[in-house]
């Protein structure tokens, strides 16, 4: 068949374009792990049977290691469990979320911690914590007609006034 | 231009096949007047400029909205346009028009009734509703009549496939030795492309939710029918940018004054997007928990090649369109610019939904790098971005298109060229304001799908400008589309009150470069449905197959969550809270009786 030189030229630069893309974004993913990716590496679990979850049943942060931290979350109409999630300064957290009911989401605004929260699935992703101070979390899927109202907030306090664990 | 080259139009020579078409656009311009008064609600109300409906009758709102506009418009326009274009460019009438107007009353009753359902949710009294937006994500659950009319609207169109399919095969018998003309090209592998699609959703509808809806199973798996949503979802997008894609690769380079470059590159660029178009979904689906890095790596890397033909069709349209201008008398490296016909609506409103195609593409790339899309993820930049590519790449063309066409199926004028031309350069202004307001609002954080994004814990912090600044924009934008979405409909009924003339039949020129010199392996549909099959099964058997080992086919167990419901519940604990506090008021009664 054929192609005009004009044509051949700007399939090759096409091509050089995408591959370029694929590389970029292959390096954001594994050379720069800024935050984890969200994988399947949580475990499923019956929504219904949330409240005698070991973790999840009463949801809160744990201290799992030197500076790290573990934030069990539950969302569900049409809140965050705990509220507010309380946290050390420049530690790592891990956070498991998951749903009661429907679909939601749970994002920290202004930060890209950010996933999706299906029921029966536990979505698991670590942060890094740096600063105090105070985020809003906000759920961004749609969850039913009170979506609106569902907000939580992360406070990020210094870590000698971390009275380590469960505000509530 | 206005004048015709004095041939037929093609009412004049298929008159029963373009009231067909005639219909389906009806169904079509009905629902995005509809779909664009939704909108404008929308667009007043999520930024606080205007509230009359309750911010619990938001979602009804935003689930018609996107119904009505990405379902019920965009489908029928295709089913219209696609109609024309087989009968067209294969020269020959429907094999039988009982078919064709079966599909086409199926397609219509399905969506009145998904239509209806959805709409009953603002009469509370009803009890039924259906605000589970257009993606119905379970376990929120809609009326079973939501997900029944969407059977039968899918059913419908795998009938006017099938329908367009007989049409090749008979034109085949009596043509062996041709080539498929091109816009019967687009039709048979866009098609192709939507049967394959359809395959998840079906699933997801028929063997899951409509069954569960009607509580003969107990259970779904949410991440499954999502996950068989998102098989769907990513090429649906392929299936409403293909009329548009017809639209500029066949009337554009006319309109323009010239011929379409390259037949032979049109005809790669349609088996890419029939390949590469669904193996892809998953990437709607990067924030998901339950589905591995791996899978979601290679839907990246497949959508990243998926940017190949588009950006070999703005090479191509824009040679075109450059031919034409010089077939005009324009000159010089750009001059060629000033001799194209801006005065005419249709070319206008082609060329700038092609410019904010290319702007909605930049966006898309955005979205589709796995990592940035954890930033912008169901923020307003997605419906900003979306409207660029859906709400006007394809929207604004699919009107463009309609002033073109609408002579060739009707015999009568346009009522007036510069209210044409003033509502496709409206549409793009005000698509201008609120898709930029959307971009920059989803970078601040601010969610979508909300009636009232504002929290009471915390603020969205702006790194210039502010959110009222950009609620501003947003609402005035949106203003803007509506009013221009009232400008093209009020155009066309006053169309209907012109007189019928004849003379007004335009011819579409052949290719440049025909497709003699293609290798005759493209028009052989056979294989590359069969290679579609494979890369969808490559890309879709191991991440369903983990879903169902992990969590079941029925999923882990959990409610379902009628949307009705929630008023019913509402309505139940009330009573309870009456009897118990009736109860309580007994007690005290009985308490006081003793003391007296
Ligand atoms: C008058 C013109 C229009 C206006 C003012 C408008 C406005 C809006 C607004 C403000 C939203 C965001 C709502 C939210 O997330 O809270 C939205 C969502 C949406 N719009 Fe439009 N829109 C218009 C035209 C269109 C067109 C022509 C299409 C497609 C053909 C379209 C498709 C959609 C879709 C699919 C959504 C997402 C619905 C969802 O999240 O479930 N819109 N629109
Ligand atoms: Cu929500
Ligand atoms: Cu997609």
């Amino acid at each position: 068949m054929h192609i005009h030189q004009y044509e051949k030229l700007w399939l090759g630069l096409s091509l050089l374009l995408i591959v370029g893309f694929v590389a970029t974004v292959t390096y954001g993913a594994v050379g720069t792990p800024a935050i984890s990716m969200i994988g399947d590496d949580g475990d499923t679990l019956n929504p219904n049977a949330i409240d005698d979850h070991p973790e999840f049943g009463d949801p809160g942060v744990e201290k799992v290691g030197e500076s790290e931290y573990a934030a069990y979350v539950v969302a569900r109409q049409f809140m965050f469990q705990p509220d507010p999630i309380v946290v050390p300064a420049n530690t790592t957290v891990t956070f498991y979320v998951t749903s009661a009911d429907v679909i939601h989401g749970f994002s920290v605004v202004g930060t890209n911690a950010n996933t999706m929260v299906i029921p029966g699935e536990v979505a698991e992703l670590t942060v890094e914590i740096n600063d105090p101070g105070e985020y809003g979390i906000v759920c961004h899927e749609y969850c039913g007609n009170g979506h609106h109202g569902m907000e939580g907030l992360l406070k990020v306090v210094p870590a000698d006034e971390y009275d380590g664990g469960d505000a509530e | 231009m206005s004048t015709g080259s004095g041939a037929a139009t093609f009412v004049d020579r298929y008159p029963e096949e373009a009231s067909i078409v005639r219909q389906a656009f009806f169904v079509a311009f009905v629902a995005f007047g509809l779909g664009a008064l939704f909108g404008v609600i929308q667009a007043l109300h999520r930024t606080d400029i205007l509230r009359f409906i309750p911010s619990t009758d938001y979602y009804t709102v935003l689930t018609a909205h996107g119904v009505l506009l990405v379902i019920v418009f965009t489908i029928f326009f295709l089913v219209g346009l696609f109609q024309w274009a087989i009968t067209r460019s294969f020269d020959r009438p429907v094999e039988d028009i009982r078919i064709t107007k079966a599909w086409l009353a199926l397609m219509s009753v399905g969506s009145v009734v998904t239509g209806v359902t959805i709409l009953l949710g603002f009469v509370d009294e009803v009890g039924i509703s259906a605000d589970v937006l257009f993606t119905f994500y379970a376990p929120l659950q809609a009326h079973p009549l939501f997900y029944a009319g969407l059977a039968v609207f899918l059913v419908g169109t795998w009938i006017a496939g099938a329908d367009w399919f007989r049409s090749w095969l008979a034109w085949n018998a009596e043509h062996p030795d041709d080539r498929i003309p091109l816009q019967a090209f687009v039709v048979l592998t866009t098609m192709l492309m939507w049967y394959i699609a359809t395959i998840g959703v079906a699933v997801a509808v028929l063997f899951f939710l409509l069954p569960w809806s009607l509580g003969l199973i107990e259970t779904v798996n949410p991440l499954l029918t999502r996950t068989l949503f998102w098989f769907f979802g990513h090429p649906v997008v392929y299936f409403w940018l293909m009329p548009a894609y017809l639209l500029w690769y066949t009337v554009l380079p006319k309109i323009a004054g010239g011929r379409l470059f390259s037949d032979p590159l049109a005809r790669v660029v349609f088996v890419l997007f029939l390949l590469l178009s669904t193996p892809v979904g998953i990437h709607h689906q990067y924030l998901d928990p339950g589905i591995a890095e791996s899978f979601k790596f290679i839907a990246m890397t497949n959508t990243m090649f998926l940017l190949l033909p588009s950006l070999l069709t703005a090479f191509t349209v824009v040679a075109s369109v450059e031919h034409g201008a010089r077939q005009r008398g324009g000159t010089g490296l750009f001059g060629w610019l000033r001799a194209l016909p801006w005065r005419d609506p249709a070319f206008t409103g082609m060329m700038l939904a092609g410019l904010m195609f290319a702007a909605g593409g930049f966006s898309g790339m955005i979205n589709a790098g796995m990592n940035i899309n954890y930033l912008v993820h169901n923020t307003l930049w997605v419906p900003g971005h979306f409207h660029l590519t859906v709400g006007t790449a394809v929207a604004l063309t699919m009107m463009a298109g309609t002033y073109w066409l609408w002579p060739q199926l009707t015999n009568r004028r346009l009522y007036s060229r510069p209210i044409g031309l003033l509502q496709v350069v409206v549409w793009f202004g005000g698509m201008a304001l609120m898709s930029n307001a959307m971009h920059v609002s989803g970078l601040y954080g601010i969610p979508r799908r909300t009636a009232e994004p504002q929290y009471q814990g915390f603020d969205f912090s702006t790194a210039f400008g502010s959110v009222a600044e950009l609620n501003v924009q947003l609402a005035i934008g949106g203003t803007l589309l509506f009013v221009s979405a009232l400008l093209f409909l009020a155009n066309l009924a006053f169309s209907w009150g012109n007189p019928t003339t004849s003379g007004l039949g335009q011819t579409l020129p052949p290719a440049l470069s025909g497709p003699d010199d293609s290798p005759r392996v493209l028009d052989n549909m056979r294989l590359w449905a069969a290679i579609a099959l494979v890369l969808v099964a490559l890309a879709y058997a191991l991440p369903l197959g983990a879903i169902v080992a992990d969590s079941g086919l029925f999923g882990p167990g959990g409610d379902a969550y009628p949307v009705t419901v929630v008023l019913n519940s509402v309505a139940v604990t009330a009573e309870r809270l009456t009897a118990s506090v009736g109860a309580t008021l007994a007690d005290v009664g009985g308490v006081l009786e003793v003391i007296r």
